[in-house]
């Protein structure tokens, strides 16, 4: 009687089972193919209207036209810019006061019942406010996507630092430390890999925010050349300015996972 | 076993005094409720004395009162006959939670505690070695805690408690969290640590072996509001081992005493 050793079998449905990295990997890829094939399918075959929805081809060719000319990064740069500055600004102000929120409760009853406030105000509507107050210039882009971003940010950073365990700040005042040196070897360095992952969320956000802020008053940008295309229904130009910020944000979310796993390498082995 | 108790009181000195202490917490709606009521106890120099008593009957409470992470209500704290005024390194403590650094290395970790103690780099590196090789640590000075065992875990916060040379320990169930192997190898490794270093401990348990085992006292709690319900003596002879000690008819008779006083109190507990 001879039993033949079963070979291991991977299953790919078990409830949160592991599966091999390669098909991981690979379906990720099939699937971004398989919406291009449908896409590819419905422009080619002339299943939708070209107005509705543009040839992959159409949007190649605008895409060699805009970066020959030039076109494509002027516009990349400016929105870059906008919202690099835009996004400092609010977390220069969203990482002091969230870090003071979550770790004193005056703080906390100071800020968030205004916080909370005007994170429920739609940012597209202080467009008109912000035009006012502040012109037309790259100021009034900086300060769309500040209030798009800040209001949120400065909540997630003050639960970043409230959950660093209660225990470890008390068994620091054990060690003679004062508050004042816990706050900084202990509580901050602890929130950090937390805070920076609020960073690559918020900057997202950011991005999010960019095309409400080049609504008017723009003349370069990737969300001004949405809006333009929209007024003579150049549905490629409008699907390539997507396209390029989906890609652009997924490389600025990149970043942020690349450096959190160089800066935190200890978080890595949790599990 | 009344004698022996009396030549132990006579030639030794106390190290932490609680004097009718009082812990009265008071909801944001409600009666206020006492915790403790008219609390007293000793813990003499070199002694290590337990407190055991029904869940929820404020042992945690006094442990963290006497390590000044907690306000008194009422009634006095001593240590070396000066009243508490806050934490201090003059009590270590190690509580039940994890609360090492997860982005220090173990020896970082344990180093950590000595920032305040004014001690050269060459006087602390000796201090590290020998307390990572107290807890059997020796390996893993370069591992960062998320790549340790639980009970490796604890014995670093051991080791990071006494490293700083405290008045004394308190010890907030350290093992309580830990699966019951690891933690009868924790109790022989804390038995042969306290043997060779006599530090005074206050360790607080629910676990009555635990208990009978390590200590040269022990204090039996009434449950909520908790007041002292009785005193025993623990006369097992020194050195103790697990093995050993657990099977001497006394540690039987004692297990029995104390089990006895609790149940009560957890049977009261529950009306």
């Amino acid at each position: 009687m001879t039993t033949t050793p079963r070979r291991p079998r991977t299953r790919l449905f078990e409830l949160r089972g592991d599966i091999p990295r390669r098909v991981y990997a690979g379906a990720g890829v099939a699937f971004i193919a398989l919406f291009l094939a449908a896409w590819l399918l419905l422009t080619e075959l002339q299943v939708v209207s070209p107005i509705f929805l543009p040839p992959l081809r159409a949007v190649g060719e605008e895409l060699i036209i805009q970066a020959q000319e030039g076109i494509l990064w002027q516009d990349v740069g400016a929105s870059v810019y906008r919202i690099t500055v835009g996004w400092l600004l609010a977390t220069a102000l969203a990482l002091p006061i969230g870090i003071l929120m979550g770790n004193f409760r005056f703080f906390e009853g100071l800020f968030e019942p205004f916080v909370d406030l005007v994170r429920y105000m739609p940012a597209v509507a202080f467009v008109p406010l912000t035009i006012l107050w502040l012109g037309v210039g790259d100021t009034q882009k900086f300060a769309i996507i500040f209030i798009g971003t800040f209001f949120q940010e400065v909540l997630m950073i003050m639960d970043n630092v409230k959950n660093v365990p209660r225990d470890m700040i008390q068994v620091s005042y054990t060690f003679g430390m004062s508050k004042w040196e816990i706050l900084w070897h202990v509580v901050l360095r602890a929130a950090l890999p937390g805070i920076w992952d609020t960073f690559r969320i918020t900057i997202g956000w950011a991005w999010t925010y960019l095309v409400v802020a080049e609504l008017v008053a723009a003349n370069v940008g990737l969300g001004y050349r949405i809006m333009r295309a929209q007024r003579f229904l150049e549905t490629d130009k409008i699907i390539l300015g997507i396209l390029v910020i989906g890609v652009l944000g997924l490389l600025t979310d990149y970043f942020f996972k690349a450096t959190y796993n160089r800066l935190f390498p200890w978080m890595q082995e949790t599990r | 076993m009344t004698a022996m108790t009396a030549t132990t009181q006579m030639t030794q000195t106390a190290k932490l005094q609680v004097n009718d202490v009082w812990k009265t917490f008071t909801p944001k709606k409600g009666q206020a409720v006492d915790a403790l009521q008219d609390l007293s106890l000793t813990v003499n120099a070199n002694e290590f004395v337990s407190l055991v008593g029904p869940s929820g009957c404020g042992k945690s409470t006094l442990l963290m009162m006497a390590a000044g992470l907690e306000p008194i209500s009422e009634g006095r704290i001593l240590i070396d006959g000066r009243e508490i005024d806050g934490p201090g390194p003059d009590r270590g403590m190690v509580f039940q939670s994890y609360t090492l650094f997860p982005w220090l290395t173990v020896e970082d970790n344990i180093r950590f505690a000595l920032k305040k103690s004014g001690l050269g780099r060459t006087q602390q590196d000796e201090l590290v070695t020998d307390h990572i090789r107290l807890v059997g640590l020796e390996g893993f000075e370069r591992s960062h805690p998320n790549q340790l065992s639980g009970g490796m875990r604890q014995r670093v916060a051991i080791a990071r408690a006494l490293v700083y040379r405290p008045e004394m320990l308190l010890m907030d169930e350290p093992f309580g969290a830990l699966d019951a192997q690891t933690r009868m190898l924790m109790q022989e490794l804390l038995l042969q640590v306290w043997q060779a270093e006599r530090t005074t401990v206050l360790f607080v348990t629910h676990d009555v072996e635990e208990a009978i085992l390590l200590s040269d006292r022990i204090y039996v709690m009434t449950a909520r509001p908790g007041r002292i319900k009785a005193e025993i003596a623990i006369d097992l002879p020194r050195p103790r081992s697990l093995l050993e000690t657990e099977s001497d008819v006394r540690f039987a008779e004692l297990r029995r005493q104390v089990l006895t006083l609790i149940r009560e109190e957890a049977r009261r507990a529950m009306r």
